[in-house]
């Protein structure tokens, strides 16, 4: 071998990475800017046995202290959501701020907000995979989590929106007794197709992927099936006496723990004759998500670009609305990564610092595509002369809604140029804040398109919109049904992919010969021998 | 996954023998004992390894994944579904018309077109893949080995099965060994 092959240059990166410790100036090491130089995927000189005692603790380890509250704050939000939902569905869409002429408004707004959301994941999965970013293994089972959870909520809207709920079934092709089909050429169908299209590929495509981490799950709790878990004292005040009942109680959680995993990894047994099959499947559905995940909201901006209303037939919405959706998607991930990457123990060695940053670049990226797309919109309806569209580009800017405008642009052209700027890309609380105000920034953007209804041809039917409490509640407990299944993914799933991690580190290459030409490799080999 | 602790646990079940099973401390060892065993010209064995290793499949002289042929056949059977349901439902069984389109084009077909290819692809790869590693299977000899749990962690094993017509239980102990290969074991069946 005598050319240096990417993994080694890794692997002296490493080293140096060890050598040195902790180096302000590139914060976890990550942060190298010398381009000759693979900064390390895995950090803390990890073996593969370490990367799974890490990655599979966080699911077997008691529950975090933290959880419990955070999951009974996110449920009861998620409770409050179901009540709104209800009562919308026993009272009508009346109690929702719709009025003529603008008769869509939070639930498409918050429908086409969360749909964006949840393009991250199969950006990170997929396009990411074919372009070969190895720093993607670290957070694409996260993001790809987070794009299921997303488009659950999306799906809700659309299907309480309907007015008569019990006929949501009615937008699929099924036979019925009224002998009627769905309008083929409507684009609200081709939305069904789309999302239902792009929910059922990413739930298959995050299945698929955890299909290896589930069986490692499942070998240890095999390991562990003889011991029992203790329930413990509850800890409720007042309740004490129930304390004594429930130390008493043991539970077979090992057990089920190994059968639950056991079912849902079909018996995967990491033979080198599956691999193969499974690495082709991966990367051909990876091939076929990337053009689906710019079609989807591709899709959904048809639902405006077919209609004739002044400021929503443009060619420029597909586009725009992909920008768009990438631009929320990783901001939500970042949402969700920075408190996970500082709750959980070892995350920070996976999700390094310069994984961080290369995020807030694609924000920036997004950010100011989207802003050359605000741009164009109003260059097009100038240069266009027509007078409906300069009319509908004015008052969006400068009418009554000025206000969400603004916000607007302020939110998602301004305030992601900072990460121009190396010290925002790598002061992690700082970027915390931006991607919540890039989340805000990009749910006004679709408040902003809807409410282009608000003025169309006539003045007669010109009108203002206000939301009404259960608008506000319903799209709350959105969130909160997103933060609730968000949270059992963590307590449950493998939060980051083991093998697609093990997999480019170092120690993984066949040709890999150890940090210091070979001794390494027996070194760490007489460790592992002496387990169990 | 198996039953019954005591067959997990103890090496000699009594049933009759599967194959000889032996761990390597590296991938770098189990591509060198791969290209080895593929050369003595044996074909009912495989290994195992946490993740994919690189090179393996030239290692082992394994062809292409048919797994792309699944999922052609699928996506010409979405596309087709998706161009027969839209036709027939559209133009032929309830045609109504709206704003003056036709009630049939390619063009406002090609949404709905486009997302059946990729849906049925999808099921394709997942469920073809599945199908071409016979998974599910939740039994196997080797779920029986205490010492196997542990490929889904650090290990790297290697198994040649008895049924292979140049298996040999002493000869395959030896090539084990001489390949570097520890924790040499037999694999019995109805574990």
């Amino acid at each position: 071998m005598t050319t240096l092959q990417p993994d080694q240059a890794t692997a002296l990166g490493l080293t140096r990475v060890g050598t040195h410790g902790f180096d302000p100036e590139t914060l976890d090491g990550t942060l190298v800017s010398d381009p000759a130089l693979r900064p390390p995927l895995v950090l803390g000189n990890r073996d593969f046995h370490s990367v799974t005692n890490t990655i599979c603790g966080w699911v077997e380890n008691p529950t975090p202290k933290w959880w419990m509250p955070a999951f009974a704050v996110a449920s009861g939000i998620a409770g409050l959501g179901t009540v709104m939902i209800v009562f919308l569905i026993i009272t009508g869409v009346g109690v929702w701020g719709l009025m003529n002429p603008v008769m869509w408004s939070w639930d498409i707004t918050n429908f086409v907000w969360w749909v964006g959301i949840g393009h991250a994941g199969t950006l990170i999965s997929a396009i990411l995979c074919l372009l070969k970013q190895k720093w993607r293994t670290s957070i694409n089972r996260f993001a790809e989590a987070m794009t299921i959870f997303a488009v659950i909520c999306a799906g809700t809207f659309p299907g309480i929106h309907v007015g008569r709920v019990w006929m949501a079934w009615m937008l699929f092709p099924i036979p019925n007794a009224n002998w009627i089909w769905p309008n083929f050429r409507s684009p609200l169908l081709w939305d069904v197709f789309a999302v239902g299209t792009y929910f059922t590929v990413s739930l298959l495509f995050w299945y698929m992927g955890m299909i290896p981490d589930l069986a490692t799950l499942r070998d240890r709790a095999i390991n562990r099936m003889g011991v029992k878990v203790r329930l413990g004292p509850l800890g409720l005040p007042g309740l004490g006496f129930l304390d004594r009942i429930t130390n008493r109680i043991e539970l077979p959680l090992n057990t089920i723990a190994a059968y639950a995993y056991g079912f849902l990894s079909v018996g995967w047994r990491f033979s080198a004759r599956h691999w193969n099959n499974y690495e082709k499947a991966y990367l051909m559905l990876a091939g076929i998500s990337t053009p689906l995940v710019l079609s989807v909201h591709s899709v959904v901006s048809f639902d405006f670009a077919v209609s004739i209303v002044p400021g929503w037939h443009t060619t420029i919405f597909p586009p725009y609305f992909v920008a768009g959706a990438i631009f929320s998607g990783f901001a939500m991930v970042l949402t969700l990564l920075i408190p996970a990457r500082a709750l959980y123990p070892g995350m920070k060695d996976f999700v390094t610092a310069r994984t961080v940053e290369n995020m807030c670049k694609i924000i920036t990226v997004t950010g100011s595509m989207v802003g050359f797309a605000y741009m164009m919109e109003f260059f097009i309806a100038w240069y266009g002369g027509n007078t409906f569209e300069i009319q509908a580009f004015v008052r969006r800017a400068f009418g009554p809604y000025w206000w969400a405008y603004w916000i607007m642009v302020t939110c998602n052209v301004v305030s992601p140029q900072v990460f121009w700027f190396k010290w925002a890309r790598t002061n992690i609380p700082f970027i915390f804040l931006i991607s919540i105000v890039v989340n805000i920034g990009m749910w006004f953007e679709r408040y902003v398109i809807l409410t282009t209804l608000s003025g169309d041809y006539m003045t007669s039917s010109w009108g203002y919109f206000s939301p009404t409490y259960v608008d506000i509640f319903t799209f709350i407990g959105s969130l909160g049904i997103f933060l609730t299944l968000f949270l059992l993914f963590c307590r449950f799933l493998p939060m980051l992919a083991l093998s697609e991690v093990k997999n480019v580190m170092p120690q993984a290459n066949p040709h890999w010969s150890g940090y210091d030409k070979g001794h390494g490799s027996h070194g760490s080999h007489a460790k592992h021998g002496g387990g169990h | 996954m198996a039953h019954d602790h005591g067959s997990r646990h103890g090496s000699d079940s009594g049933g009759p023998l599967w194959g000889v099973m032996a761990e390597f401390h590296d991938p770098a060892a189990l591509s060198r004992a791969a290209e080895h065993v593929k050369q003595a010209g044996f074909s009912k064995w495989d290994v195992y390894s946490p993740f994919p290793v690189h090179g393996m499949d030239e290692a082992m002289g394994l062809k292409p994944s048919k797994v792309t042929m699944v999922m052609a056949f699928m996506c010409i059977a979405g596309f087709a579904s998706a161009w027969l349901m839209q036709w027939w439902m559209g133009e032929v069984d309830y045609p109504i018309a709206v704003a003056g389109k036709p009630l049939f084009a390619w063009e406002q077909a090609t949404p709905i077109l486009f997302e059946l290819s990729v849906l049925f692809s999808a099921f394709g790869a997942l469920f073809g893949m599945l199908m071409l590693n016979l998974l599910p299977r939740w039994n196997h000899p080797l779920f029986g080995k205490p010492r196997f749990l542990r490929v889904s962690d650090d290990r790297f094993v290697m198994a040649i099965e008895s049924n292979d017509p140049k298996f040999d239980e002493g000869s395959v102990r030896r090539m084990f060994e001489s390949l570097g290969g520890t924790h040499i074991d037999r694999v019995e069946e109805g574990a």
